[in-house]
């Protein structure tokens, strides 16, 4: 997905006068025939996250269309102010794109890692998230983004699905009858091999926010299992009260809050939340049951 | 030294905001800099808010924006009645000033040490798409420098040369912990002992350690002499981009 979004980025430079990259340091190596052809509008700040990001809320002032990159932990969780006085409230846009997510940097430690990085983005007003399940989703995304002014979060992992599915609104995947198990990006081919055989309709989206709230309740089930790569519950908020006026369940699965201080591989870090097929089979099944 | 004070107009301005008739202008510490920016300096009127062209200032010391208000009435870019109720619930001047609501009023701010970064994408954004006319002031206060996101931008814009960009501090010496030889003198490093010699080396020189350190020209002025500080606001040179520091009354 990385190499996707150097290359869309890269064309939309070529393409649109309007776009900018700002980089601290990350990817910057990947960025660098850009900035050759475009040395006013790659714009790499060394390792200054608060600058990148007060710089993109500037280049927005200008009327310039800023496309931010780092670890999801660097851009959004140590810039959050920045994010939200620095583009939020100056009433500007700016498309945010992470890689490392949750815990592709397992390896790396709980400094690389970033689960809390969506459920900060439902603290701030008119953001969208687009969370993609696989490579092929990340140009259309990124390049529908670079046409509007609107703020707009594309959180990048390693992990992915076998199959691109680009369309943003909910998707049905498969139709069962107890309850409906969303799956948010790069979960779906694992959400699909934990309900095999189970009774559930699985939806699929890239696109968390804001959440197909017309889709989900067109589905008809009031059971609702929401499986997102990033902190366990961070849409139930948002399911609640998108089923405010039925009786219903909803049970979030996601990376837990813990700090585990271990490495090991994004596999060994997917076991212990509960994130591979087995442990999504287990929580299913028993919220159905 | 030719010491102007502000005109009788402003000091009316000012107590329309304060509703205080004792209070001196002086204790509006960033008045005259903002009434010489806005008086003599910047390319910048109430009918081109709007006009890519135009110079920026960005108040980003955003509290005590009183003086801000008042050179803003007194230039026409806001209604003089805009005064009479700030930070009323109706009222768009509020302690912070924020851009949604005033129009010539470049961003939102009172969170400190987020105006050199905007500012800086500013600069770099006008410099994108060949706008190579307008400057951009960004008005910071000697205490706000404590915030490190500051740090971030003085840094980057000394080392790539950003030549269109002058901060403006307003030194009334009311940082906690002051700066290794002051923000504007030399005197208090010699009583700061086991600097390293090279450390000691960039802060000797006359003027701010953080900017001087990075490579900005400066230029020191009495934030009350109209005449110094638009010689000062004036002296920028290419290649680097430019500090101007006035000094006003310590900070009671």
């Amino acid at each position: 997905m990385r190499e996707t979004f150097v290359d869309t980025a890269t064309r939309l430079l070529d393409d649109d006068p309007r776009t900018a990259v700002v980089l601290a340091d990350i990817s910057a190596v990947a960025f660098e025939p850009a900035a050759r052809r475009h040395p006013d509008r790659v714009l790499n700040m060394g390792i200054r996250e608060q600058l990148m990001v007060g710089v993109a809320g500037g280049l927005a002032l200008t009327g310039l269309r800023p496309i931010v990159h780092s670890y999801a932990t660097f851009v959004v969780d140590r810039a959050y102010e920045q994010i939200k006085l620095d583009i939020g409230h100056q009433g500007v846009g700016a498309i945010l794109v992470s890689v490392g997510a949750s815990y592709d940097g397992s390896t790396a430690g709980r400094t690389h890692m970033s689960p809390g990085d969506v459920a900060l983005f439902d603290t701030l007003d008119g953001w969208t998230v687009h969370v993609p399940g696989h490579a092929g989703e990340v140009a259309p995304l990124l390049i529908a983004a670079a046409e509007h002014d609107e703020p707009v979060y594309i959180r990048l992992s390693t992990h992915h699905n076998s199959a691109p599915r680009p369309a943003t609104g909910l998707q049905t995947i498969k139709r069962g009858q107890r309850a409906v198990v969303v799956a948010v990006g790069p979960m779906l081919d694992t959400v699909l091999a934990a309900t095999e055989g189970l009774d559930v309709t699985v939806a699929y989206t890239n696109t968390p926010r804001p959440f197909d709230v017309r889709g989900l309740r067109a589905l008809g089930h009031h059971d609702v299992v929401m499986v997102e790569p990033y902190l366990a519950g961070t849409s139930s908020a948002v399911l609640a009260e998108a089923l405010r006026d039925v009786p219903s369940r909803v049970l979030g699965l996601g990376v837990g809050r813990a700090d585990l201080h271990r490495y090991g591989s994004p596999k060994d870090h997917a076991r212990w939340h509960g994130l591979d097929a087995a442990g999504l089979r287990r929580s299913i099944s028993e919220f159905v049951n | 030294m030719t010491v102007t004070t502000t005109t009788n107009r402003l000091d009316e301005l000012l107590r329309r905001i304060t509703g205080d008739e004792k209070h001196a202008p002086s204790a509006h510490s960033t008045l005259d800099v903002i009434w010489v920016l806005y008086d003599r300096v910047l390319q910048v009127a109430p009918d081109r808010v709007g006009d890519p062209d135009r110079d920026r200032f960005l108040l980003s010391k955003g509290h005590g924006p009183a003086a801000f208000y008042a050179v803003l009435a007194a230039k026409g870019f806001i209604p003089e009645d805009w005064l009479d109720d700030v930070a009323g619930p109706e009222s768009r001047l509020g302690h912070h000033p924020d851009r949604l609501l005033v129009p010539g009023v470049e961003i939102g701010s009172g969170s400190l040490g987020h105006g050199l970064g905007l500012g800086v994408g500013t600069a770099l954004g006008l410099r994108a798409q060949g706008l190579t006319t307008p400057r951009v002031y960004v008005l910071v206060g000697d205490a706000e420098l404590d915030e490190g996101s500051n740090h971030e931008a003085i840094a980057y814009a000394g080392a790539t040369g950003l030549d269109t960009i002058t901060a403006v501090v307003i030194d009334n010496q009311s940082t906690t912990h002051g700066w290794p030889g002051g923000i504007t003198s030399s005197s208090q490093i010699r009583a700061t002992a086991e600097l390293s010699p090279h450390v000691e080396a960039a802060w000797v020189r006359p003027w701010l350690g953080p900017f001087g350190f990075h490579g900005w020209s400066s230029a020191t002025v009495d934030g009350r002499d109209h005449d110094a500080i638009e010689r000062a606001l004036k002296s920028h040179e290419p290649g680097r981009p430019h500090v101007v520091v006035a000094v006003v009354e310590t900070k009671e």
